[in-house]
């Protein structure tokens, strides 16, 4: 009895994932059987009311402000996790996983807001309009901080007590034995959560509506501003009909099947941590 | 030995240099985060009062309060928790306790679970939209933005409390089973009272994750600022009304600074209740071994 309502849960649970998959599918059906999917590679421009859907430069944007924000949140949060691990005091590190932590609960659309009441006026003075590509890296590399320093400070402490000690015992220095033992020891639990990031980054919506411009060009420099996939349907969803609402959800099952991929890779490489 | 010399003060400027670097970095993530919060201090402190925290907004929220907002954030809270809870420590329960790691019913469930923690949020609004709010014919509502909500906590109400059952001795099992106890009643009267402390931190994590979403509403429970007469009225959530003043009320800052403030101060008040229950659990668990 107990036995057979847990199994419906789980089994609800599970659906849950295939309804979502499917609903994007059916909502997308239209456009998948009419209009070539080339057709968002090769149109001239995006204009969905007039039917031209080309697609390229937001998913451009989308991966140069994932990229961007890649580069500069790998460094800062490999050092956080390394402080937390081998460099801090113990009272030290504790107090800085939980900011890192609390860091991680802070809502999107307030990084959002901040960026845009803070950051877009600084960047404004430097090089106008202030609503970039530059704007929505430096509020992603903050919103995914987090995620990286915490898996890169969970395999960092997997790595067996006992190698350290051969290490110091062989008199390597700090930085050589980080170097030399830890990061290879710890490669594939550290890379698994810079691809979970990764997913994150993609899929991020409000911050990034907030404070990149949602201009849909390619960027030239940093500070044009930029439209991401996501924030894409943020905007015009509330309008869409027909076509341009089956777009969307093309658009949505694409970032989906973007995160899947990042996120089963995530899993691969966790699960072989000791392969 | 002159060598080795130069070779050690290599090495120990390396050291030096490796420190000052990561140091730099950490004093840079601290300075961001109070630069953060001071902000929102200095902008939203002069207008938080009570008639802001229980009023209704006027002038599309440049004055009046976000009484009503709160009460909508709440209700769709509630009816998210009340549609996610059971599905989610049933499947904790399940994959816990009666499925073992390896089944394939065991594996099916953790991967589709796992991939849901990963799906964007717009996507979840997509869903929601489509699903919810057309399909089953909602409408714009607290229950469709509630019940997107739902799917989307599921993953991480369901994998604290399943880590919560796993982190429970073995020999709690044997001695109940040792002295004739069902496995039911094992549940029920040993097993979940004593995980209750990772179920209530699993809890607030998933309501903290739940006021902070904003991008999964925007599609569900609509953004009127009204107060909500039923759970079928469309109703607006914090984090929205701080995406909406900012971005299309002109003027609407000081609200939104405030609005920011109070979302902010009741994450982090949730957070660090969530973090303490785990910590105390861990420190407990050490002093009884």
């Amino acid at each position: 009895m107990l036995n057979s309502i847990l199994r419906a849960g789980a089994v609800i649970s599970a659906l849950v994932m295939i309804m979502i998959l499917l609903f994007l599918v059916v909502e997308s059906w239209p456009v998948l059987t009419h209009i070539s999917p080339l057709q968002f590679f090769t149109d001239d421009s995006w204009h969905p009311l007039e039917g031209a859907y080309l697609l390229m430069p937001i998913l451009a944007g989308t991966l140069y402000a994932s990229i961007g924000a890649m580069v500069l949140a790998i460094p800062l949060g490999m050092a956080s996790a390394l402080f937390i691990v081998y460099y801090a005091p113990p009272y030290l590190a504790l107090w800085y996983k939980r900011l890192i932590e609390l860091l991680a609960g802070i809502p999107s659309v307030v990084f959002g807001f901040w960026g845009l009441t803070t950051l877009v006026p600084l960047i404004n003075q430097i090089h106008p309009p202030g609503a970039s590509l530059l704007a929505g890296i430096l509020i992603l590399t903050l919103m995914i901080l987090p995620t990286i320093t915490l898996t890169a400070y969970a395999a960092f402490v997997a790595v067996p007590d006992e190698y350290l000690r051969n290490a110091t015992a062989l008199g390597m220095s700090r930085w050589g034995m980080i170097r030399g033992v830890v990061f290879p020891a710890a490669r594939a639990g550290v890379v698994a959560g810079i691809i979970l990031a990764a997913g994150r980054a993609i899929g991020e919506t409000m911050a990034i509506l907030m404070v990149a411009g949602n201009v849909v060009q390619y960027p030239d420099s940093l500070f044009d501003p930029i439209r991401t996939l996501a924030a894409n349907i943020a905007l015009e969803m509330a309008y869409a009909m027909g076509d341009h609402r089956a777009v969307l959800f093309v658009s949505g099952l694409t970032l989906m099947f973007l995160v899947m991929v990042l996120s089963s890779m995530a899993g691969w490489l966790g699960k072989n941590r000791h392969a | 030995m002159l060598n080795v010399n130069a070779m050690t003060w290599r090495q120990s400027f390396r050291d030096r240099l490796v420190q000052c670097v990561i140091y730099l970095s950490v004093l840079f993530v601290c300075a961001v985060f109070s630069w953060i919060l001071f902000d929102l201090i200095r902008g939203g402190i002069a207008h938080i009062s009570w008639e802001f925290l229980t009023e209704s907004p006027r002038d599309a929220g440049r004055a009046g309060g976000i009484g009503s907002i709160l009460v909508s954030t709440l209700l769709i809270l509630l009816v998210a928790l009340a549609a996610a809870l059971p599905l989610a420590w049933t499947t904790a329960v399940l994959l816990a306790e009666y499925v073992s790691v390896t089944s394939k019913f065991g594996v099916t469930i953790r991967y589709s679970l796992q991939v849901l923690a990963g799906v964007p949020s717009i996507v979840f609004g997509l869903f929601g939209s489509a699903f919810f709010c057309i399909y089953l014919g909602l409408g714009f509502s607290i229950l469709s933005g509630g019940l997107t909500l739902a799917c989307m906590l599921l993953p991480i109400l369901v994998s604290t409390a399943e880590a919560g059952l796993r982190a429970l001795p073995e020999s709690y099992r044997l001695s109940a089973a040792a002295l004739g106890m069902s496995r039911t009643a094992t549940l029920f009267h040993l097993l979940l009272p004593a995980a209750a402390p990772t179920l209530a931190a699993g809890l607030l994590l998933g309501i903290g994750r739940a006021m902070a979403e904003t991008a999964a509403l925007l599609f569900t429970s609509g953004y009127v600022d009204r107060m909500p007469g039923s759970l079928m009225d469309s109703g607006r959530a914090l984090a929205l009304h701080i995406f909406d003043l900012s971005m299309n009320v002109p003027g609407g800052d000081t609200p939104a600074y405030a609005s920011a403030l109070v979302l902010v101060v009741l994450l982090l008040c949730i957070n660090i209740l969530a973090m303490r229950l785990v910590y105390g659990l861990q420190r407990q668990r050490i002093m009884t071994i």
